[in-house]
């Protein structure tokens, strides 16, 4: 389907979907067998300038939004979204900077971003606090010209590779939620250390890492925004990044789809190829008609969020293309897995792997109940000022 | 310019059409038609069988002024460490042949620093005359001081034909050579004849080898050609075979060369080499691990031969880029080659067809790699190796 | 810093097969790409630009037909600066000598050219000739079978190069000329700025009055080599399967082997 998309939007999908092909379908398996982090597909994406997707033009990047972001990491969720994942992780840790940040941070941090020589993360999550969010313990005390930093982050996308974080905490903890900020932290800073890599379901090539703040000392200026901004600098990323897990999502049910159909059409059963049945035919056409709706809402929603840069219904709006599209991934790759049958199971085909890691995307940046929360209270605030009654 | 169709010939039956590797050729009222698309690489003459195409002709038609006083055939002798190179030896007496039909004297160049004695065989393998050039500046091979020289000599002393082996020197040097003297030269031949009219025909594969083509110098001298090593058989003629030993000195500033050779380094071992060896031990990605290459290393050694890997096999990390047989690695043409476990992809292929004798070993009957091979084993490599080596133990 | 880099467009070679029944030559598809040698090549100067990248300037110069101008566009997609097309009917049918004397013609048009690379050679014709012999037409030293660039000096090059038995290390002066193997670095992908660049790039076209070359130096005229017969090489026809137990046909391949005076049996 056309959605009308500009020659530059085009141009990141061709070259996203390029890599794709030559770089990463060739090791995608091996990667996820040595649970290795993929450097090299980094270099490339790198070279190809899509690490600047949404950093500012005047601090080296492609000025661009959340639709062609959706579009590269759709087109890079084909691949893997292990290595998607790792991608995208560095632009959500760059975004509180390119957000908030002072022209000093800006300076500093997304030129090196941008062009992919440093790869960023986002660290909010702690061992105590991962769906409640408020529960983040972490505290940062300033002390003259010093933040000292001390406490635990938890299952940090790029933890460990990436050279600049950005970290959320206390920095009062009497006010709450208004209590958090948010910090820039780099690798190397002293008190600052990384626990081991997580072993896990999926995106296995992905890391994913404990942070460890022992009186760790970060200069004041590397606060972002002000004291007190931490949790608005969360909610704010979070409505800008979340229609990408969406893309993630779509990208990986259209691989699902695509090696299905391909599948169908080669397998011989009963003297003829399995498309030929019914059976198969209702299954793929359930898993094309989901990701085409999942991709128009994607589309749209970015194309909204874009245009409408304080739009009301933002959260509500993110937080669909979301779940959506997550839901949509799991449901496609499991169906993947039984279309392919025994060789589904197999580690030889690739649909296995999708399976495995589709699971994510329910799961991080915000679990998809918490997402419902969002939308469902967001429904209830937007139909407590509608004055109109809908029931005669 | 594009390919002739001679449209009282062409019977319009389109075979022409689907084998133009550029799609240049369309049917138009019944008769084949060229586009300018055309590369005038010839495969649709052969193709057609009423002699309808022919190519447009190259050069002015003009000879070149001096044309009769070319006379006699060259072959420049390439050594390595103090001795000949095979290929040397393999196109003199090629060369001999030729010359014989021609009734004209071969003639073999030497170009080194303290070559003394090496003359003697090339008079054995059928030279008639050796033209040595000894400097201090040729002890290590350079393209320009080389290529100055051998142009110079063919300069003064005019020779018809020129003829060098398509070693990784010849194929560096001779271009240079060819450009000097503003003549044509044909890479990498096969196949070398004389035609009615006393031209050279030089046969060389070309497209990866899967077609062969015939060409012509006709109006450039010498006519040059570098010629695959192992293609023809050399001959010796006799024990000691007597011929003329001609010293050359040459214009000192010929021997200048911008480039220093800093250092130069030879390969050791079974994995030395594959260019050179006689027997080459391939292996794919069917042998799984790099420590299952050691039973192809000890196989190669066994028959003094060198082991080579297809890319799969490089990129799993069992063998080294240098290796690598196929397009984009090194091109080998062995007395025996052996694939041990590659599939035989169209890439491996076009770097090994040139080998005298192709044996395949694989576990799967419907791999590629049997199509090209003259002999095939289908059987588990882990297993036929093993028992291989053994009786190549006992044999030795 | 200026680098010219030489790149040709070729037939993918998978096109080309024999038909197995017929023995003739069946062309499936027409698609092209760029030499995958050529591919190095620019991959090689590329990685020179990336460390001055304000001072090295690279571009790609091709000869070939109107659509040949892909092949720069992919290259300048890449990163190389600027692109030269040769293209006219008088250059068709060159042999290498023709294509060395046009591409020299119009390096020299270019200006100062401190280093020009090429690939190892082009995979339809396999020759390996164009650049010694354009070397040779410029009066630059050349290397060919360069593996690995370095600098020593600003304008003085360590590079290494394969040969039949190893390899060998050469101090090169500048201006040269390096034929390049795919040992200089895996070709980069295409970038989102530089391809933007390259969609609205004009690529200059020059023919044979741009160069000031006659009709009859160029092209089929200018060339020295005649193709006079094209024919399918002689297949092993005589296939042998060797059956029967593992060790019997160990024993039955030996034997083969040797009476066919296989050397070191």
């Amino acid at each position: 389907m056309d959605y009308f998309l500009t020659e530059e939007q085009r141009l990141l999908q061709e070259i996203a979907y390029e890599i794709v092909k030559e770089r990463i379908r060739p090791v995608r398996a091996e990667l996820d067998e040595k649970e290795e982090f993929p450097w090299a597909i980094m270099r490339d994406l790198a070279q190809s300038d899509l690490f600047g997707i949404w950093i500012p033009k005047e601090y080296g990047g492609l000025g661009m939004g959340i639709l062609e972001n959706c579009l590269v990491v759709e087109q890079l969720a084909r691949g893997c979204i292990g290595i998607a994942t790792t991608f995208a992780a560095s632009g959500l840790g760059a975004y509180p900077i390119v957000l908030f940040g002072s022209d000093e941070l800006k300076r500093k941090y997304l030129p090196p971003i941008a062009r992919g020589e440093k790869l960023a993360a986002f660290a909010l999550t702690e061992p105590g606090a991962g769906s409640d969010v408020s529960a983040i313990r972490t505290r940062a005390v300033r002390v003259g010209d010093e933040y000292i930093l001390n406490g635990t982050k938890q299952w940090i996308t790029n933890g460990g590779e990436a050279d600049i974080y950005s970290v959320f905490a206390i920095t009062d903890p009497s006010k709450g939620p208004r209590g958090a900020s948010c910090f820039v932290v780099e690798k190397g800073d002293p008190g600052f250390f990384f626990g081991k890599k997580e072993k896990k379901l999926g995106i296995r090539t992905s890391a994913t890492r404990e942070l460890v703040f022992n009186d760790c000392r970060i200069p004041r200026s590397r606060l972002i925004g002000k004291e007190g901004l931490g949790f608005i600098i969360a909610m704010k990323t979070f409505d800008k990044s979340r229609p990408g897990i969406g893309a993630l999502g779509v990208g990986l049910a259209q691989e699902a789809l695509d090696i299905s159909v391909e599948y169908a059409r080669k397998r011989i059963q009963f003297g003829k190829p399995i498309i030929s049945f019914q059976v198969i035919q209702h299954k793929i056409a359930d898993m094309a008609m989901k990701i085409e709706a999942a991709r128009a809402l994607i589309y749209s929603a970015a194309r909204y969020l874009d245009t409408k840069a304080d739009a009301p219904d933002a959260s509500k709006i993110a937080a669909m293309c979301k779940v959506f599209a997550s839901d949509v991934a799991v449901q496609v790759a499991l169906e993947a897995v039984q279309v392919l049958g025994g060789y589904g199971y197999m580690r030889d085909y690739p649909v296995e792997k999708l399976l495995r890691d589709s699971k994510i995307l329910q799961i991080y940046e915000g679990t998809n109940e918490i997402q419902r929360n969002i939308i469902g209270q967001e429904l209830n605030k937007e139909y407590g000022r509608i004055k109109e009654s809908f029931i005669r | 310019m594009k390919a002739l169709i001679d449209e009282n010939l062409c019977t319009g039956c389109g075979t022409c059409i689907d084998v133009c590797p550029v799609g240049a050729i369309t049917l138009s009222e019944g008769k084949a038609k060229v586009s300018d698309e055309c590369t005038l690489c010839g495969i649709c003459v052969d193709s057609c069988e009423f002699g309808a195409i022919s190519l447009p002709k190259v050069g002015t038609g003009e000879l070149p002024r001096d044309y009769e006083t070319y006379r006699g055939i060259w072959v420049y002798a390439e050594w390595r460490h103090g001795t000949i190179h095979r290929v040397s030896y393999e196109l003199l007496s090629k060369a001999r042949q030729l010359a014989d039909k021609k009734h004209v004297p071969l003639a073999s160049v030497l170009l080194g620093y303290r070559l003394n004695g090496l003359e003697r065989d090339l008079f054995n393998y059928g030279a008639d005359i050796v033209y040595v050039v000894d400097h201090p500046s040729l002890a290590y091979f350079t393209d320009e001081a080389y290529g100055n020289v051998l142009a110079y000599l063919a300069k003064e002393y005019r020779p018809e034909i020129l003829l060098a082996g398509a070693t990784s020197i010849g194929r560096s040097f001779i271009p240079r050579v060819a450009a000097l003297l503003k003549t044509g030269l044909t890479a990498d031949c096969t196949d070398l004849d004389i035609n009615e009219e006393g031209l050279l025909v030089q046969t060389r594969p070309a497209f990866g080898g899967n077609i062969m083509a015939s060409i012509l110098c006709p109006y450039g001298r010498p006519q040059m050609a570098t010629v695959r090593p192992r293609v023809m058989e050399a001959c010796r003629l006799a024990e000691t075979r007597s011929g003329v030993l001609e010293r050359v000195s040459v214009p000192e500033e010929l021997f200048k060369s911008r480039i220093e050779v800093l250092e130069e380094t030879v390969c050791e071992g079974p994995s030395a080499s594959i260019v050179e060896a006689d027997v080459v031990i391939s292996g794919g990605r069917g042998l799984g691990r790099k420590e299952n290459f050691r039973m192809l290393e000890e196989l190669a050694r066994l028959v003094n031969g060198a082991v080579g890997a297809s890319r799969g096999a490089v990129e799993s990390g069992f063998a080294d880029p240098s290796q690598q047989v196929g397009q984009t690695g090194r091109t080998v043409a062995p007395v025996l080659y052996m694939a041990v476990g590659i599939s035989g992809a169209i890439q491996h292929v076009v770097g090994m067809q040139g080998s005298r004798i192709i044996v395949a070993v694989n576990k799967d009957p419907q791999a590629p790699i049997f199509n090209v091979c003259h002999y095939g084993v289908v059987a588990d490599l882990f297993e036929f190796i093993p028992e291989f080596i053994k009786l190549v133990k006992g044999g030795c | 810093m200026h680098i010219v880099v030489c790149v040709k467009q070729v037939p993918e070679t998978q096109n080309v097969k024999i038909d197995p029944t017929t023995n003739t030559l069946v062309r499936q598809g027409v698609a092209s790409m760029m030499n995958p040698f050529d591919r190095f090549a620019l991959e090689a100067a590329l990685r020179i630009k990336d460390m001055d990248r304000d001072n090295v300037n690279i571009t790609v110069i091709t000869m070939g037909p109107p659509q040949a101008k892909e092949v720069l566009i992919d290259a300048l997609s890449r990163g190389a600066d600027d692109a030269v097309l040769l293209s006219d009917q008088a250059f068709a049918g060159a042999d290498t000598w023709a294509t060395s004397y046009t591409l020299a013609s119009a390096i020299r048009k270019l200006g100062s050219v401190d280093l020009i690379i090429c690939g190892k050679q082009a995979i339809d014709g396999d020759t390996a000739q164009v650049g010694p012999e354009l070397a040779t037409l410029l009066d630059l030293p050349y290397a060919t079978y360069v593996s690995r660039i370095e600098f020593l000096e600003p304008r003085v090059l360590k590079i290494t190069r394969q040969t039949d038995e190893g390899t060998a290390v050469w101090k090169v002066p500048l201006p040269a000329l390096l034929t390049v193997l795919k040992d200089v670095g895996i070709p980069r992908v295409r970038s989102y700025r530089a391809t933007l660049r390259a969609r609205r790039y004009e690529v200059p076209i020059w023919g044979i009055s741009d160069l000031r070359l006659s009709k009859e130096s160029v092209g089929l005229k200018g060339s020295f080599t005649q193709v006079i017969k094209v024919f399918s090489p002689q297949r092993a026809k005589d296939r042998t399967f060797i059956e029967g137990s593992v060790s019997e046909q160990a024993a039955r391949l030996y034997e083969l082997l040797k009476k066919q005076g296989v050397p070191g049996l």
